[in-house]
């Protein structure tokens, strides 16, 4: 099992860098995460990130690309409530790398 | 094989790289997903023994399979024709290659020649290290089925790789992404983990959206009773973009047309990975609960979304599978309750593609060409789509539908190279289970082919939108497309286009 290394604490992470109990999140594990990701957290990232974990605690899931662009229109104004907006901040893809900084599991399918 | 001379005669067709793409491997599933779907959790002693039994019989029950293993001459039609041996040159990626990882083992324990002098006809001992190139190379196929239109013998790779799949997961040794998947469908009802709260809260956020934005109540129903169409799409559609567009689209042709229609929390997803691992048992499991949903419902007719191996599932198998269609078992009680249910004046099941033709046909439904007029659209026919079903009456119409489709409702449409599509289509590079991120080179590199055939059309013809009617195509070329250098929004769905045009 693989591990990432946090103000002294170890935490285990999946063969993608995905956390393997969401419980071990705080800031500072995402941080960490962004950082691999090559990412400095924003705070617009922060943004996403607290959004997509609100969501998750709500309803178990990532939320839907577009109920995302639609938070984030409202917290930072209509011209970021996109997913161009969204792939600027997570290069990767907003659903994985976000999901992934904030803790969540990936989401799986045809995504 | 005999085959070095014929491909280096073609551009597409470049010289061997051996082991190019040996470290590209499928994450292995855990116990625990292993379990989840009544797998065998991990690999132990006896492995072999149990591997072997395994191939004997899926070589007693499935006649193909034993046909394959032994028709083989080694021509090497195949060769040059799959996107991941085009776009990696490994040799392991040649359709002949990848069936013979197995036939050598085949040969070796089945065959009284591999029996007795298996050095002299290439048999191969079924070792770990065998074990480990079948798990690799047998997640660098799409199962597509490129390569077996042009096979003389018609030898099916796909069957062979599913066959290679199920053996491995048989002995514990499964892939992470595709069994996770199963397992949540079971779990959950569909591949993405949507809930029954969180596809309703996604389907209502649609409905503010829509009535806002067309000053229309576009309905998305979920769960309702008595409702005409049961829709069975991929999960998808409800999650991701572009997806979402045809999800739209979808409903609006239902609006426009003012048939009633529902989804299902039970059914929400049209894809089934069983097929993908060749596990009769899983894609039978998965299926059910699409009839199961119909009975509840008391629907009439079940329409499925753009995804295509759902439509293959469906077109060719939901029939003596679940009873959408004709042919359950007389035996089979709740089969033959569903067809009973069903009307029969419409095809069941129907691709949503075949109803909005067919409204477009009928001038039940209008729509605005110069709507997408920003648009010189070409189409990418998905492999299943294109060689496992059919549409509508003709031969071909599975070609001929979506295209029809696309001319209606968009003024400027143009086809790739002819040798790329319609039954030559090549795969996304994305399919059968190779839609996860630790494929990503393979996907890249097998995407090449319809890349080259695209950027020919967008230079030649000013393509900028390339409809499709997969999921995973619509998925996979988002991710892909840059690479190549074009926008991720060049990929869309069918009914993305009819969205766009329909007039309500």
């Amino acid at each position: 099992m693989a591990t990432i290394e946090v103000a002294g604490k170890t935490i285990e992470v999946d063969e993608e860098g995905y956390l393997t109990n969401l419980s071990d999140w705080d800031e500072e594990v995402a941080k960490e995460i962004a950082k691999s990701e090559g990412i400095e957290l924003s705070e617009n990232h922060w943004e996403v990130v607290n959004f997509l974990r609100e969501y998750y605690q709500e309803y178990q899931v990532a939320p839907p690309i577009r109920v995302l662009t639609k938070a984030i229109a409202k917290k930072l104004g209509p011209e970021k409530g996109n997913s161009d907006y969204l792939y600027e901040l997570f290069p990767y893809g907003p659903a994985k790398q976000a999901c992934k900084i904030a803790g969540l599991p990936k989401p799986t399918g045809c995504v | 094989m005999a085959v070095s001379a014929h491909v280096d005669e073609n551009e597409d067709a470049p010289e061997l790289i051996p082991g190019a793409t040996a470290g590209v491997k499928s994450f292995v599933a855990p116990p625990e997903t292993q379990e989840a779907i009544g797998f065998t959790p991990a690999l132990t002693d006896g492995w072999q023994e149990r591997a072997l039994q395994r191939m004997g019989e899926l070589l007693e029950r499935y006649r193909s399979l034993r046909v394959f293993m032994d028709a083989c001459v080694h021509c090497g039609a195949c060769t040059d024709k799959c996107h991941y041996y085009l776009g990696t040159r490994d040799p392991n990626n040649m359709p002949v290659a990848r069936q013979e990882l197995m036939r050598r083992v085949y040969r070796r324990y089945f065959t009284p020649a591999g029996r007795l002098f298996p050095k002299l006809v290439g048999a191969r001992e079924l070792t770990k290290e065998v074990l480990e190139e079948w798990f690799t190379y047998y997640y660098q196929c799409s199962e597509c089925r490129r390569c077996s239109i042009f096979c003389p013998y018609g030898i099916d790779t796909a069957e062979v790789t599913m066959a290679a799949r199920e053996i491995l997961n048989s002995v514990g040794y499964g892939q992470k992404y595709s069994n996770e998947i199963i397992g949540k469908v079971h779990r959950i009802g569909n591949n993405l983990g949507l809930n029954p709260a969180a596809l309703r809260n996604t389907l209502e956020g649609l409905e503010e959206e829509l009535k806002e934005e067309v000053g229309r109540e576009i309905r998305f129903p979920v769960d309702e009773k008595g409702a005409e169409v049961l829709l069975v799409t991929p999960s998808a559609d409800f999650f991701a973009e572009p997806h979402i567009y045809s999800l739209i689209g979808y409903a609006k042709v239902f609006h426009a047309a003012g048939i009633s229609w529902t989804l299902s929390t039970k059914a929400s997803e049209g894809g089934n990975f069983g097929l993908f691992i060749g596990n009769y048992d899983q894609l039978r499991r998965i299926a059910l609960r699409i009839r199961e949903a119909a009975l509840e419902l008391g629907v009439k007719r079940v329409v499925v979304g753009e995804c295509g191996h759902a439509w293959r599932v469906a077109y060719s198998f939901w029939n003596t599978l679940i009873g959408v269609g004709a042919g359950a078992d007389p035996e089979d009680r709740y089969g033959q309750m569903l067809q009973r249910q069903l009307d029969h004046r419409y095809k069941q099941p129907s691709h949503i593609c075949e109803v909005t033709y067919d409204l477009l046909e009928r001038g039940a439904i209008k729509v605005d060409p110069t709507a997408n007029d920003r648009y010189v659209v070409t189409f990418h026919d998905s492999c299943n789509v294109a060689r496992a079903s059919r549409m509508g009456s003709s031969s071909e119409g599975q070609f001929e539908i979506p295209r029809a489709i696309i001319r209606r409702v968009a003024r400027r449409f143009v086809e790739m190279n002819p040798e790329t599509t319609r039954e030559r289509t090549f795969c996304c590079g994305g399919g059968g289970g190779l839609l996860t991120d630790e494929l990503l080179e393979i996907r890249v590199k097998g995407a090449k082919p319809r890349m080259k055939a695209l950027k020919a059309a967008v230079e030649q013809e000013g393509v900028n939108f390339m409809a499709t009617i997969c999921a995973i195509c619509k998925a996979q070329f988002t991710k892909v497309l840059p690479a190549y250098g074009f926008k991720m929004s060049m990929v869309g769905g069918v009914h993305q286009l009819v969205s766009n045009a329909i007039l309500l």
